[in-house]
């Protein structure tokens, strides 16, 4: 009866700890694209780390801005130095909470629609942003979704009036991360 | 009773585990985990736009074309301004050179070009030996070599003397060293050997030696004011000659670079505006010119 009784309590704790895990990654992607009739500009980042607490809804996004790839160095040298200011203001951060968190269930496959919340730093300036997001589960791996836009004013990101027409003013961003971590 | 105890040890390592950590680790504290152990210990940092292009104003920088990248050149050195009115300060003259640089690897690059000042042919190849970073691997400075070979063109004035091809040829061999000290500020110092194969005069010297200092201070985002001056060591330079001191702007504009400048050479490879000015700024024998650098990405970035 001892040894059930400390069977399940040793069970519990040891479930307890496997649900209230966060899972993380250090390499998920982001990558944005401006769209305007001069030129497509599109930038990749596959070091991106992302923290997601699944109890509690919790995410968290930290991304170097110098590991934003583009096809052509002089424009990754402009948006380090011109637009970004990567020197100054190193990275973007993403502080917020998946709302409906509790529909998501990470033990049965299938594709969950969520809604995200929180403070986007970059550039060093701070906004509210609200985005429609999605997780996918498939065979217990967890990756989440979102594509949405910014507005490079209200990021204090100017672009001179020579080149305005080849950079768009809103910027659509697309995230991919899959947690492959936890703890 | 053992198996037990086992089970007892068992239950209190996972909850102490879970105790242990549950109060430090909410989102913030992981992400900071994560955060440091990405940070500078294990990455390296490699420093970069040091200067905006491969030129200051006549000299090179410790910039490469990136790879895969071909710099089309322009530059355009006018007259003296001191001139005057009749000659619009120079303006009714101009000396050009078109040039084509391309960046063969990330440290590798080579170009050549053709200039109306004695109708010289250059060719060079710079190197970067050191690269500026921080982080897992530390360099205080970007080391370049450039070595350039230049043809003048001209035909002999006195074509009674056997004159020879090699005649036409001079090297110049370069160290460039450079360092990107803060965002706004940047500094070179070149080391320079100039090999003429023919002297004009039979006193003169071939090995010509100079040594150049440079730097350029960023004024906004995409303006800067640079300098170049290269000191010509007594006994090794060619009589009659000046030491070259350019002043100027970079004015970057999404693909193009362009550099306004006021200088006292004319000439624009190196064995040319090193070992061959002869204006004096004191003298007003300074000219306006320009460089116009275009990029075009045809290969690989990466």
């Amino acid at each position: 009866m001892k040894t059930f009784i400390l069977s399940a309590l040793c069970l519990i704790t040891i479930s307890y700890n496997a649900t209230a895990q966060k899972i993380y990654t250090k390499n998920g992607n982001i990558s944005f694209f401006s769209k305007t009739n001069m030129e497509d500009i599109k930038a990749d980042n596959n070091q991106v780390m992302s923290v997601l607490n699944t109890q509690t809804g919790e995410l968290q996004f930290s991304v170097l801005i110098k590991s934003f790839h583009f096809q052509k160095a002089l424009m990754e040298e402009h948006f380090n130095e011109n637009y970004l200011e990567s020197g100054k203001y190193p990275k973007a951060t993403f502080k917020g909470t998946i709302a409906d968190i509790s529909k998501v269930n990470l033990t049965a496959d299938g594709t969950y629609p969520v809604s995200v919340s929180g403070d986007l730093t970059m550039h060093g300036v701070t906004n509210k942003v609200t985005t429609k997001g999605k997780i996918v589960v498939t065979g217990g791996k967890i990756t989440g979704n979102t594509i949405f836009s910014v507005a490079l004013a209200d990021y204090k990101i100017e672009v001179p009036k020579l080149v305005e027409n080849n950079i768009a003013k809103n910027i659509e961003i697309t995230v991919n991360c899959l947690y492959d971590q936890k703890m | 009773m053992r198996y037990n105890k086992i089970i007892l040890l068992l239950c209190i390592f996972f909850t102490g585990r879970l105790f242990a950590q549950e109060p430090a680790a909410d989102t913030t504290d992981l992400m900071a985990q994560l955060e440091n152990e990405a940070s500078d210990k294990d990455a390296t940092n490699y420093t970069s736009a040091t200067f905006k292009t491969t030129r200051l104003v006549n000299g090179h920088t410790v910039e490469n074309a990136a790879k895969g990248v071909l710099d089309v050149k322009i530059s355009h050195r006018f007259g003296t301004v001191n001139k005057g009115a009749y000659e619009l300060f120079g303006l009714d003259n101009a000396t050009m050179r078109m040039g084509l640089d391309y960046g063969v690897s990330k440290r590798m690059m080579v170009g050549f070009g053709r200039s109306t000042f004695q109708k010289t042919y250059d060719a060079f190849v710079k190197y970067k030996l050191l690269r500026q970073s921080s982080g897992k691997r530390k360099m205080p400075v970007t080391v370049s070599y450039v070595g350039t070979i230049a043809l003048m063109g001209m035909r002999w004035a006195d074509t009674s003397r056997k004159n020879y091809f090699s005649s036409r040829l001079s090297y110049t061999h370069q160290l460039i060293i450079g360092s990107k000290l803060s965002e706004g500020i940047s500094l070179q110092l070149m080391p320079t050997f100039i090999h003429r194969n023919l002297a004009t005069l039979a006193d003169e010297p071939n090995d010509l030696y100079a040594v150049g200092a440079g730097g350029r201070f960023k004024l906004t985002k995409r303006l800067s004011f640079n300098a170049e001056y290269y000191y010509q060591i007594p006994g090794y330079k060619v009589e009659g000659t000046t030491n070259p001191l350019s002043l100027g702007f970079d004015i970057e504009t999404g693909g193009h670079v362009f550099q306004l400048h006021f200088t006292n050479s004319t000439g624009m490879t190196e064995r040319n505006f090193i070992s061959g000015t002869t204006g004096k700024w004191e003298k007003g024998d300074v000219l306006f010119g320009f460089n116009i650098s275009r990029v075009f990405t045809i290969g690989k970035n990466r």
